[in-house]
């Protein structure tokens, strides 16, 4: 069995420390720009941030993995360079790279930092695994949400580095790094900004028959009755017609969250080093809460205990939970 | 300037298959063409016993063949078929669409598919020094960013392509979206995909065109058109346009690209002949000039003028 290291998001500088006190052995965050896949007003750290930040979670024996998990476009190179540097200056434990150029640059420019591979790099092979780690010396990657647990400890046997999963949280169903459907309607692209559905591009309309209806720039994502809940206009979790469905269904996905609390005993036994809880963007309350019940589930399991779960569902989106790929592939 | 045809990206039947690429053989004025399954594994097997004799009467007439490689790899079939055709026993070069494929070709001369994420000189740079040749870009790069790669290309000396027609790839997912549609997972689809040679209609709930399903890849509605920008590109120093397949008349298609490329006509005229074509579909070509990818700004601007 592994250590089962607990990744928490932080978003901002309180979450950083709520996470860290919360009983997170990482946390993981951005600075205040493109260089990471949660660009948003309002979230991430300013260079003096980092710098405390990094302090903080050292202090209490946490690492900081440093977020720089987004695609430079030819041109604009440089801010992903200079956040590498301060990262390096700052002294954070890892880089989280996605772009083969920016792994290159850190390689040969801070040459023991060390890197792990973003789920946004979406290498789910063991040969795309081998690919980075004997080009980058990448040391753990994340694995994209698709695949079952008996797949997970057969490519863990195949590997020469580190895994880390996704444990809770968003559950995002194209795959990451590949996915050009917010640049398609709004002009803001996932990969270069590292943003998805920008909220200065939504909007709910209520149409004259009550309904509501939820947008993004020119496109409707979804359609709710008067009585239903609006859920925010993310592409792939829409609800759209096509000629075999005239009434419209969910092409992709329902509004839905990851949980899975409940193989988090299977996927340690499976040989996975490292558990990932998304949510940069949530608040306060739902990273205390979320990595509390984490922490004490893992340490239970490591002490040959049954774990106790907690109940999550009131944090998931829409109230609603899926183990997704992981549990059965006939998800896929 | 080296105009390509890209790689069949629907399930085409193999027959639909062989005479598509007969007509091109005889009638399309291509440099090259990539053949091979790029979406799904699945399908790979109702047409790959074709693909030689394909291949060889391609050759025949002139063409370059390039062998794609599939985008997404997860499976032992697509690992294996990955490794197979990147061994590149019958001398053909590959095109890597997947960093798997990049672990077997590292080293050796390959080309480098739109489905890698290659956005910046420093990638561009680092690939070419394990051997890649050839660059064909993602789809969503804003010309800014094109200028950058072709002039570091050709300092390089490798090969920049651009898509300048066709269906763009808008994202990748490990489950079938089609197989869903119709209540179905991509275990037991019953290549349900074949019903729809250009793709399956995805429409917003009220109403308005929007998407396209196909398999597990998502596509925009509109053809990417950048007709407009051509000989911006060949002043850039872009060595290439790729064409991507639609169930339409890709040999008309070509002609006018090829016409465009050359000098023979302006980009007006070309505008002006594709839209003759009434192919029925909505052009685009936001994403090269840094809007949403659905905007068609050259056909407004002129409109404007």
């Amino acid at each position: 069995m592994t250590t089962a290291e607990l990744v928490c998001p932080a978003g901002t500088p309180a979450a950083l420390r709520t996470a860290v006190d919360a009983g997170a052995d990482a946390v993981y965050c951005g600075f205040q720009n493109a260089t990471n896949a949660r660009n948003f007003p309002g979230l991430n750290f300013t260079p003096d941030e980092m710098a405390e930040g990094v302090a903080y979670a050292h202090r209490k024996g946490a690492k900081v993995l440093l977020a720089l998990n987004t695609f430079p476009p030819a041109g604009k190179f440089g801010l992903w360079q200079e956040a590498a540097d301060l990262g390096a200056k700052y002294g954070v434990d890892a880089m989280i790279v996605a772009d083969m150029g920016v792994a290159d640059w850190i390689r040969r420019t801070h040459p023991g930092q060390r890197l792990h591979l973003s789920v946004q790099a979406a290498a789910s092979s063991p040969e795309a695994i081998r690919y980075y780690v004997e080009a980058f010396d990448i040391k753990r990657v994340v694995l994209p949400r698709i695949l079952t647990v008996p797949e997970i400890r057969a490519l863990a046997a195949e590997i020469p580095c580190e895994i880390e999963t996704f444990i809770f949280g968003n559950h995002g169903l194209m795959v990451e790094g590949r996915c050009s459907l917010t640049n398609y309607a709004t002009g803001l692209s996932t990969n270069m900004d590292g943003v998805c559905s920008p909220a200065n591009d939504v909007e709910y309309r209520r149409e004259a028959d009550g309904s509501m209806s939820t947008r993004l720039g020119a496109f409707t994502i979804d359609r709710f009755a008067p009585d239903e809940t609006a859920g925010y206009p993310t592409i792939c979790k829409g609800r759209y017609r096509a000629p075999c469905q005239p009434d419209g269904y969910y092409a992709f996905e329902e509004p839905i969250s990851l949980n899975l609390s409940r193989l988090l005993p299977d996927l340690m036994a499976a040989g996975v080093h490292a558990f990932k809880i998304e949510g940069r963007q949530r608040s306060r309350a739902y990273v205390r809460q979320v990595v509390a019940a984490f922490r004490a589930a893992v340490d239970a399991i490591r002490a040959g205990r049954e774990p106790e779960l907690a109940n999550l569902l009131a944090l998931t989106e829409g109230q609603k939970e899926t183990q997704g790929a992981f549990k059965t592939k006939t998800w896929r | 300037m080296e105009l390509t045809l890209g790689p069949i990206p629907f399930h085409w039947s193999a027959e639909a298959r062989r005479d598509f690429y007969a007509r091109i053989a005889d009638e399309a004025p291509v440099d090259t063409v990539y053949l091979g399954e790029v979406i799904c594994s699945k399908r790979a097997p109702f047409f790959e016993a074709d693909l030689p004799e394909i291949a060889d009467r391609l050759e025949r007439a002139g063409k370059r063949v390039v062998f794609s490689s599939l985008a997404e790899i997860m499976l032992k079939r697509e690992r294996k078929a990955t490794e197979g055709l990147c061994a590149g026993e019958d001398g053909r070069e590959v095109e890597a669409n997947n960093a798997a494929a990049l672990l077997h070709l590292s080293g050796r001369p390959h080309r480098v598919g739109p489905y890698m994420n290659v956005y910046n000189e420093e990638t561009m740079a680092f690939l070419a020094g394990r051997g890649a040749t050839h660059f064909a870009l993602p789809a969503e790069l804003p010309r800014a960013s094109v200028a950058v790669l072709a002039a570091r290309s050709k300092a390089l000396g490798v090969g920049t392509e651009v898509q300048v027609f066709g269906r763009a790839s808008l994202a990748l997912s490990a489950r079938c979206y089609h197989a869903r549609a119709h209540g179905r997972t991509k275990d037991n689809c019953q290549f349900v995909c074949e019903e729809d040679p250009d793709g399956m209609d995805l429409d917003t709930m009220d109403g308005k065109a929007f998407l396209i399903v196909n398999g597990i890849q998502t596509m925009s509605r509109s053809y990417v058109n950048l007709s407009g920008a051509v000989p911006d590109m060949v002043t850039l120093g872009v060595t290439a346009l790729r064409l991507g397949p639609q169930k339409q008349d890709m040999v008309a298609v070509a002609k006018v690209f090829r016409l465009l490329a050359d000098g023979e006509i302006g980009p007006d005229d070309a505008g002006a002949r594709l839209d003759a074509l009434e192919l029925g579909v909505p052009f685009s070509d936001g994403f090269w000039h840094g809007e949403a990818g659905y905007r068609r700004i050259a056909h407004a601007a002129a409109a404007g003028a």
